[in-house]
């Protein structure tokens, strides 16, 4: 690691005004991105902010039609809440796969989101259920928030305060583990509600996004037989030594089924 | 350079050291509990998994600054009194080590998944151990030994 | 037999120190003042090193020293050496090239050793290194194991035209093709041993240490045979006299082969040692280990089974071509010669064997021992053609082994591939493999597998290894560059606890346990008095280390030389103060006891009387402690059945592995639990190699694709099942305990097995190491597409 400076605010001014006084500041959350890319050299910020200390920035509410998760809350929190797992049951199970158990009592929400990783679980939740990331200035539909292979909307000065999830009438959320990093190699997360029908897929492509071929014919017939008739193209898909865009393509298929059939229980 | 303060095994320490310094950097060097381990970078293999406020964590991955206030346990702070930890019981009665490189991170995180899962079977275990890497003993004693622990942690 | 004496199933003596955090790493060894080391490596797979400019490194905050390959040059140290002389088929010998502590005009892999910085804080020094500016003359890479000799392929050595390093052959190939042209049916495969990376979990690391008072050198390193690292420091490398050098290789955290190799790193520790005159530490991250630790296997091989009408076996041919990497390692030339060919023979009576090997550098990571080294690969290759076989011949694979079995009543048995077997019984190890493995009932589980989408396969391995290297003759005869006897010393303190020294190493195989049950058993001593050291140049006499599983076969034996003559001493002591005649004494379980009567005397009580020699027998010294240094009379040769049983999800290409039974015959076991947990661990590196573990390099770059845990797959708990473990027990009669050694078995037999499941639930053999989920999944969907035409 190059040597940088150690801030923990109090609160999400004294951040702000952190980050707005280095040269090269940058926000950590759990830490469990930033701090092996520290470790590897790839990154030398002058200072990193940590939002471990802001207590307003952690904890799960519940109402009837959305589920609230504050930036800092560990994935361990939401995987272990009964609420999240009565209200989006789906929800509580994609926080429960995410990394390992020692990860998952360290990462949060707004860390993965902010990072968006394509290879990322939560990007295919805030996406696939169509929710809405809050930060200090503004609130962002998931639409409009992943812009790109690790690119948000979020401006340099912009702290995620937490993600509000509506509550859909079903949802499911299957992914195909890279087998030596456990990140999804494809996760294919669906969800009907209020909104409609939304598939999002991470993991195959360069950011997370919507199958709208699959959210066509799922909004007609919300079955798993239904997608037979979809074809996954493997144009612009992720290849690796891993898996070829062809096979990545292919497992969105397997597991946007797998995906519907959980959802339908 | 800042001071951290801790609790770490029970006793309170306090140490001035650079920013950029992890938790199992400051454990193993500035406090000399070398019994947390590190056997890779990229945070996967557990070896360097402690406690922190009760829940296992990867002290690789973690600003000593991060745990400042905390309550850290680390391997050498499990036994009681000289009684090993019913998991370090277990691991030893039933070979669950061999080398003993990985075993302190496997032991941690073991002892933090019978707390979430007491009544874990099999898959549950295996499953729970992703973030622990075992080159030697192909893991079946090592699911043999939480077994074990699991009903002494229970009973 | 002493209550935990040979056959126990005793928990370890070392665990507790492991499980609390009291384990003595190299990397929790800290010297007064040490400084810290940190390595500038090529970022290239080939190129020359025009310049290496130290000037912004040396002038970084807290460096004390920055070297390079000039200044190893200056002070002659090394080259790095291979242990082992190959001879090709024209009579030349292997074309070994220079292998420099630090590069010397030229890289040839992707973390090859270009400089070296020391500082006073470790994070100093890696600091400085960034700062070390290297400028570098592309060529192109060499990777391909196939192609790395052909005229077309950049040249990486002057000595070694064609990237060849030898060109070896075993048998007479005339004589084996006539077998050919009389056979009534041939099988052939060409197949892939994939390259793999060891990954102890332990990172290696190294302490050198200089006292100015004595003009001597430590080196705390991560080793499997500090004896030898000392001998090859000093004689070779010209560190320093073998008199004032201690090598030191405290607990170590596996090591699989990889941590027989002396490494550049170490070398260049202790050698900076002296010149900082500060003790100078270095610890391998992870993504240096993936780089620089000596990798295991990687071969391509085509091999011939020819066969009568009835499926007798005539003949077999086998063409390989092995990787060594950038450059030779200690082993590296006898892995893929005669730790390989000379096992082709197997459990079966093929009367003739062929075997030619060519070995190719490349601008890849060297390759060495692997557990298992050479016999997983001969493995592979003929258990997966016998299978292959089978099912051409549309016989039972077992029934096929059955058939060619070498019987109990042929040993000793001569092969046509070197090696005389010493006992055996291969159709026991089948018969109670199938028995557990439910073979019969296969066929029912695959219709219900069939039932639900699923594809299920069912394989075979029937291994042979030799274990316990080995005859020093014998190895010197081959090649080899040392002895491969062992030693220990057996010594009675004064109060009557015991210490052992080995010159083997254990890094995680249990010796403080087994060895201490097999003298507990011996002299009738509590295994809580008897303590085993090890890993200690200065503790004890010189000993050759562990690989190979050698530990209990040759250097168990030795202890057990060692306590025949701490025995035969304190008989005389014995008689003398019992005033009987010595042939009268007899011993057993701890006590001297005049035959016939109830005068006795207690083992301790006699080495207390050794010490305190006032009533003492004339012309017999004092003390009781004895050393034998024992040279093994042959190879052991441990052999079982393994049965692998998976099922396939089509969709997605996953293999999950059901059921896996392993039967053994290791010979004696001294410890059931100790037998067993090496079991599963080779198992499961053996299903790594099958199914997971893919080393992947660009084929342009040369560039390590699989550079961390983050690509390169480890096994983890979840993809493997609990295993069904068991043995049969042939003694070898060829040494004083009957064992045999148990340390690879696992990883010799498990590939074979697995991937034969594997063909047979896809009806192919058309599918290479590691069956990753997309080869998989692309077999399994051209076979449904054909079994749709």
């Amino acid at each position: 690691m190059y040597e940088f400076a150690y801030h923990k605010p109090g609160s999400l001014a004294d951040a702000t005004a952190a980050l707005n006084s280095a040269a090269d500041g940058k926000l950590m959350a759990g830490g469990q991105t930033l701090i092996p890319t520290l470790k590897q050299r790839l990154a030398q910020p002058s200072d990193v902010i940590d939002l471990g200390g802001i207590g307003e920035l952690s904890g799960i509410s519940v109402s009837g039609d959305a589920v609230k998760i504050g930036a800092t809350t560990r994935h361990a929190a939401v995987a272990a809440s009964g609420e999240v797992a009565s209200a989006i049951p789906a929800l509580a199970k994609l926080a429960g796969g995410i990394g390992d158990p020692q990860v998952r009592n360290m990462g949060t929400i707004g860390g993965s989101i902010a990072n968006n990783d394509p290879a990322a679980d939560y990007p295919s939740a805030v996406l696939g259920l169509g929710a809405t990331v809050s930060t200090n200035k503004r609130e962002i539909a998931a639409d409009d928030f992943f812009t790109g292979m690790f690119e948000t909307a979020l401006a340099e000065d912009e702290i995620i305060t937490g993600v509000s999830f509506p509550v859909p009438q079903k949802a499911g959320y299957v992914k195909f583990p890279n087998p030596a990093s456990r990140y999804a190699m494809v996760g294919v997360f669906v969800s009907q509600g209020g909104g409609g029908v939304r598939v999002a897929v991470t993991g195959a492509g360069p950011c997370v996004y919507r199958h709208a071929d699959m959210e066509a014919v799922l909004s007609g017939n919300f079955s798993s037989g239904a997608l037979a008739s979809v074809a996954t193209s493997a144009d612009g898909l992720n290849a690796d030594i891993h898996a070829s865009a062809e096979y990545r393509a292919h497992l969105v298929g397997v597991m946007a089924r797998r995906a519907v059939d959980q959802a339908n229980g | 350079m800042p001071t951290v303060s801790m609790t770490v095994n029970g006793k309170s320490v306090s140490k001035d050291v650079e920013d950029r310094t992890l938790l199992v950097q400051f454990l193993r060097q500035d406090l000399g509990l070398t019994g947390t381990h590190v056997g890779c970078d990229t945070s996967q293999c557990g070896a360097c998994v402690v406690h922190i406020d009760g829940r296992s964590v990867k002290s690789c991955t973690m600003l000593a600054a991060q745990c400042d206030g905390s309550d850290v346990t680390t391997i050498e702070g499990l036994a009681t009194n000289g009684e090993l930890h019913p998991m370090q019981q277990a691991f030893m009665d039933n070979h669950g080590l061999q080398c003993g490189f990985c075993t302190p991170g496997m032991v941690m995180s073991a002892v933090d998944l019978v707390k979430n899962h007491p009544n874990a079977d099999e898959a549950t275990i295996r499953a729970e151990l992703e973030g622990n890497i075992c080159r030697c003993t192909g893991y079946h004693n090592i699911v043999k030994a939480v077994q074990q622990a699991a009903k002494a942690m229970g009973g | 037999m002493a209550e935990n004496g040979i056959g126990a199933r005793l928990a370890r003596k070392e665990d507790p120190r492991f499980l609390v955090g009291k384990g003595n790493y190299v990397d929790d060894i800290n010297r007064h003042g040490q400084a810290y080391a940190a390595f500038v490596r090529s970022p290239h797979a080939h190129a020359n090193i025009r310049s290496v400019d130290i000037s912004a490194a040396a002038a970084a905050p807290g460096v004390l020293a920055v070297y390079t390959g000039e200044d190893i040059a200056a002070d002659n140290v090394g080259p790095l050496i291979c242990g082992w002389a190959i001879t090709s088929k024209d009579g030349s010998p292997m074309n070994m090239p220079p292998h420099t502590v630090l590069a010397q005009g030229k890289v040839t892999y992707v973390g090859d050793h270009v400089a070296m910085v020391v500082a006073d804080t470790q994070a100093q020094a890696r600091d400085a290194a960034e700062l070390v500016n290297v400028d570098y003359e592309e060529l192109p890479a060499v990777v391909s194991t196939g192609d790395a000799d052909s005229a077309s392929a950049a040249q990486i050595h002057e000595v070694a035209a064609n990237n060849t390093c030898f060109d070896w052959e075993l048998g007479d190939r005339a004589d084996v093709d006539a077998a050919f042209e009389g056979a009534a049916h041939v099988t052939t495969l060409e197949l892939v041993n994939n390259r793999l990376v060891p990954n102890a979990m332990e990172p290696r690391a190294a302490v050198g240490d200089y006292d100015r008072a004595t003009d001597s050198l430590t080196l705390y390193t991560t080793s499997q045979n500090p004896h030898v690292a000392r001998l090859v420091l000093s004689a070779f490398f010209q560190i320093a006299p073998e008199h004032k050098l201690r090598v030191v290789a405290p607990d170590v955290g596996g090591g699989f082969g990889s941590k027989i190799y002396v490494y550049s790193e170490e070398t260049a520790c202790v050698w900076a040692a002296r010149k900082v005159n500060r003790p100078v530490k270095w610890t391998a991250e992870r993504s240096e280990s993936f780089l620089s630790d000596a990798h295991g296997r990687d071969h391509v091989t085509k091999v011939d089974l020819a066969m009568d009408g009835d499926g007798k076996f005539l003949a077999m041919r086998c063409s390989t071509k092995a990787n060594l990497g950038g450059y030779m390692s200690l082993f590296s030339s006898a892995v893929p010669t005669y730790m390989y060919a000379t096992l082709l023979a197997g459990q079966y009576t093929t009367p003739k064997v062929y075997a030619e090997v060519k070995a190719v550098f490349t601008n890849t990571t060297p390759v060495d021992a692997y557990r298992g080294a050479g016999r997983p690969e001969a493995t592979y290759v003929l258990e997966r053609v016998v299978e292959a076989a089978a099912r051409e011949m549309g016989m039972d694979p077992a029934e096929l082994r059955r058939k060619n079995l070498i019987q109990p009543d042929q040993f000793p048995y001569e092969t046509p591939v070197i090696h005389t077997y010493d006992c055996g019984d291969y159709g026991a190890s089948l018969d109670k493999a199938m028995e557990i493995a439910d073979y019969a009932g296969f066929q029912g589980r695959r219709a219900q597998s069939e039932a639900n989408g699923k594809l299920r396969g069912i394989g075979f391995s029937n291994y042979i290894e030799a274990c316990g290297i080995a005859p020093s003759a014998a190895v010197g005869a081959l090649g080899g560059g040392v002895g491969l006897w062992e030693a220990a010393q057996v010594r009675f303190n004064p109060t009557g606890n015991v210490t052992v020294f080995t010159g083997t190493h254990a890094h995680g195989q249990g010796h403080e346990t087994t060895f201490a049950q097999v003298v507990s058993d011996q002299l009738g001593v509590p295994v809580e008095n008897i303590e085993i050291v090890h890993g200690d140049t200065d503790k004890g006499p010189f000993g050759m280390g562990t690989y190979g599983s050698r530990s209990i076969a040759v250097g168990g034996a030795a202890i057990v030389k060692a306590g025949e003559k701490i025995i035969a001493k304190g008989r005389k002591i014995a008689a003398h103060i019992l005033e009987a005649a010595e042939e009268d004494i007899e011993f057993t379980e701890g006590n001297f006891t005049v035959a016939g009567t109830d005068k006795a005397m207690n083992i301790g009580e006699v080495a207390f009387a050794a010490y305190v020699p006032h009533n003492y027998p004339e012309g017999v010294e004092p003390g009781l402690d004895e050393t034998s240094f024992y040279d093994p009379l042959n190879f052991s040769f441990p052999s079982g059945t393994h049965i692998c049983e998976l099922e396939i999800d089509p969709d997605t290409g996953v293999v999950e592995i059901v059921n896996y039974t392993a039967v053994d015959d290791f010979g004696t076991v001294i410890n059931p639990m100790i037998v067993e947990g090496q079991v599963h661990g080779g198992i499961v590196q053996g299903v790594g190699q099958a199914l997971i573990e893919s080393t992947a390099y660009d084929p342009e770059s040369g560039q390590l694709l699989t550079g961390s845990f983050m690509d390169y797959t480890m096994p983890r708990a979840d993809d493997v099942p609990s295993f069904n473990v068991d043995t049969t027990v042939t003694a070898s009669p060829l040494n004083p305990l009957g064992v045999k050694g148990c340390g690879e078995a696992g990883a010799i037999a498990a590939p074979a097995a697995v991937m034969n499941a594997l063909t047979d639930a896809l009806g192919t053999e058309a599918i290479d190491m590691p069956a990753t989920p997309e080869r998989v999944w692309r077999v399994a969907q051209s076979r449904q597409a054909q079994a749709a035409e």
